[in-house]
């Protein structure tokens, strides 16, 4: 048995390493750098909640721009393309296998272009003067009489982010939950009609979703997560951090201009734990949402 | 008269199916249009490019685009080749390694018994909601601390434990009978062996799925050329594509930005329509409990 034992930890061994050496080791660096002032020249120095505490009191485009960005972005984009993902998947799931690849295949798609190759059609059909595509066909339809400058116009760029997030959140989350539809047993439903479901509404709330809550924690936390990270997108579409008048400023730029441009890594890492903890909290709340019954 | 069946998955067409795709269709439109536009956009001549007002399809496809966007990259001293391969290597390197330490790990962790195992687990199933952009800086410490900035092993070593592919592969070998196992170490096999000869042929599916997820990672990956390198040649694809639609205001820029991106595109599509099957098979046992 003991033997048994040593191979198995044989088996870990180069996962561990590395998964400690690049996922635990940054995790814990990051908190304990939160905690110090450290500018990447001089030997951190510690200075205790001083950053959280600036945090809250002191980062007025945190808490005017930042904060509010990331809590609008996360709330639409996150339930919202989660929700989407889940109607499309059911949907899906409604038809023939070969209609269902060629959607499936389509929805998922924009997922795979993560933000960065696809800035470049965005910046062209947002383009900010008349020959750009949004403003074009506008103009056609007289909604418009000048050209918007839309990447640069403080009212427009987290809509657009918005447009473009959700475009692409049909990720991994979206597959997993429509397999979990197609992989419900049918004797369920047959039982279902029995005991009276009417509709398929009905028959989605009460069998669908609880034979399949372990695809939709599964998807749950894949949206969050990619609803966090997709951040980035505000600086690829503007070209610019900070994003013009910070309308497009998410947390994870904000981490950027602090960590990258400034170089107040302390104060960079307090920001990165808070995001952390953010994540943590929603997918908290998801699993709780998730488990029970 | 009770509700008759559920229609999932169904075997022919119904007519009770035409009203999702009275929704699907138009949705489905709006989805690929970007996708569609970049490939045409690539192929359009410059006239075209700048046409007013702008044409969504391409009339006369040239491969003018991708001839300035390989001279370009010549110019500025790295040949466009150079960024590939660098692209091509690290993908490659990090798709085998982290499917061969997923796999393994999975197996451990599915199949074995040992101290911890519930704790890694959890560590690992929490590590699902890790934000690797969160922690780039200390990321960008660790990597500076062992020595190996601007090099291959910056781009590859980071990505290769990848808390989704263990996870995923965990799950389908969870999938396989004990007695299956049992019986092979009756027969007196090694556990490399079981790994070798029983394991690995059974999940096939999952390494297809770890493998695209693990390629989409690479591949796209921008952060270690941004952060983790300093010369040119040892920089991506991705962070070449990536400085190139930071100018699309450049004339010509545009339809080089757009081959940029479908280059960018086209290897994640193809790997994705080849594996689909096999990623649906392991998104079933994907459950999170």
């Amino acid at each position: 048995m003991r033997e048994n034992q040593k191979r198995s930890y044989l088996f870990l061994l180069p996962y561990i390493i590395l998964f400690t050496l690049f996922i635990i080791v940054p995790v814990l660096m990051a908190i304990y750098l939160s905690f110090t002032n450290f500018n990447t020249i001089e030997t951190p120095n510690f200075v205790g909640f001083m950053n959280y505490i600036n945090l809250l009191t002191q980062d007025e485009i945190f808490m005017q721009y930042v904060l509010p960005n990331t809590i609008l972005f996360a709330v639409i984009v996150g339930p919202g393309g989660y929700i989407l993902s889940f109607i499309l998947a059911w949907i899906l799931a409604q038809l023939t296998r070969v209609p269902r690849t060629i959607f499936a295949l389509i929805f998922y798609s924009p997922s795979m272009t993560a933000g960065i190759a696809m800035a470049v059609v965005w910046r062209v059909i947002f383009s900010g003067n008349q020959s750009g595509y949004a403003n074009s066909i506008l103009m056609q339809l007289g909604i418009i009489t000048e050209p918007i400058i839309w990447l640069q116009d403080t009212r427009f760029i987290l809509l657009i982010m918005i447009i473009v997030a959700l475009w692409s959140s049909m990720g991994v989350g979206f597959l997993a939950m429509m397999s979990g539809v197609l992989n419900i047993d049918e004797t369920l439903y047959e039982a279902g009609a029995i005991d009276g479901v009417k509709n398929r509404f009905q028959e989605l709330i009460y069998i669908t979703i609880p034979s399949m809550k372990p695809q939709m924690l599964f998807g749950a936390v894949m949206a969050i997560v990619s609803t966090f990270s997709a951040g980035a997108i505000g600086v690829q579409l503007t070209g610019a951090n900070p994003t013009p008048s910070y309308a497009g400023q998410l947390m994870v730029n904000h981490i950027e201009d602090y960590g990258f441009i400034r170089f107040e890594m302390g104060y960079a890492a307090a920001l990165s734990v808070v995001l952390l903890l953010i994540i943590y909290l929603f997918a908290y709340i998801s699993k709780k949402l998730f488990t029970e019954s | 008269m009770a509700f008759k069946s559920s229609g999932i998955n169904p075997k022919t067409f119904h007519r009770s199916q035409l009203k999702f795709y009275i929704f699907l269709i138009p949705f489905a439109i709006f989805m690929a249009l970007p996708i569609i536009f970049i490939f045409n956009h690539a192929f359009k001549p410059l006239d075209e490019l700048y046409a007013f007002p702008p044409r969504f399809f391409v009339v006369n496809p040239t491969l003018e685009n991708f001839r300035n966007l390989s001279q370009l990259a010549e110019s500025s001293g790295i040949p466009l080749s150079r960024y590939l391969f660098n692209s091509l290597f690290v993908t490659v390197i990090v798709v085998f390694l982290s499917i061969a330490l997923s796999t393994l790990a999975g197996y451990a962790l599915s199949k074995k018994q040992f101290r911890g195992k519930k704790a890694l687990l959890e560590i690992n199933n929490t590590a699902l909601m890790f934000v690797p952009i969160a922690v780039m800086i200390p990321r960008f410490l660790t990597v500076s601390f062992i020595g190996i900035e601007d090099t291959y092993f910056a781009h590859i070593l980071p990505l290769v434990a990848m808390p989704v592919g263990l996870f995923l592969v965990k799950q389908f070998i969870d999938q396989i009978p004990d007695s299956l196992i049992e019986a092979a170490v009756m027969d007196g096999a090694s556990d490399i062996k079981i790994y070798w000869k029983i394991i690995l042929p059974l999940i096939k599916p999952a390494i297809a799925t770890a493998a695209i997820l693990a390629f989409q990672l690479a591949w796209n990956d921008l952060e270690t050329s941004m952060f983790y390198t300093t010369s040119e040649s040892m920089r991506t694809l991705a962070f070449f594509m990536n400085t190139l639609a930071a100018q699309t205001n450049v004339v010509v820029g545009q339809g080089m930005a757009a081959v940029a991106s479908l280059i960018m595109f086209v290897p994640n599509l193809v790997l994705f329509i080849i594996l689909q099957s096999k990623v649906m098979n392991t998104m079933a046992h994907s459950g999170l409990k």
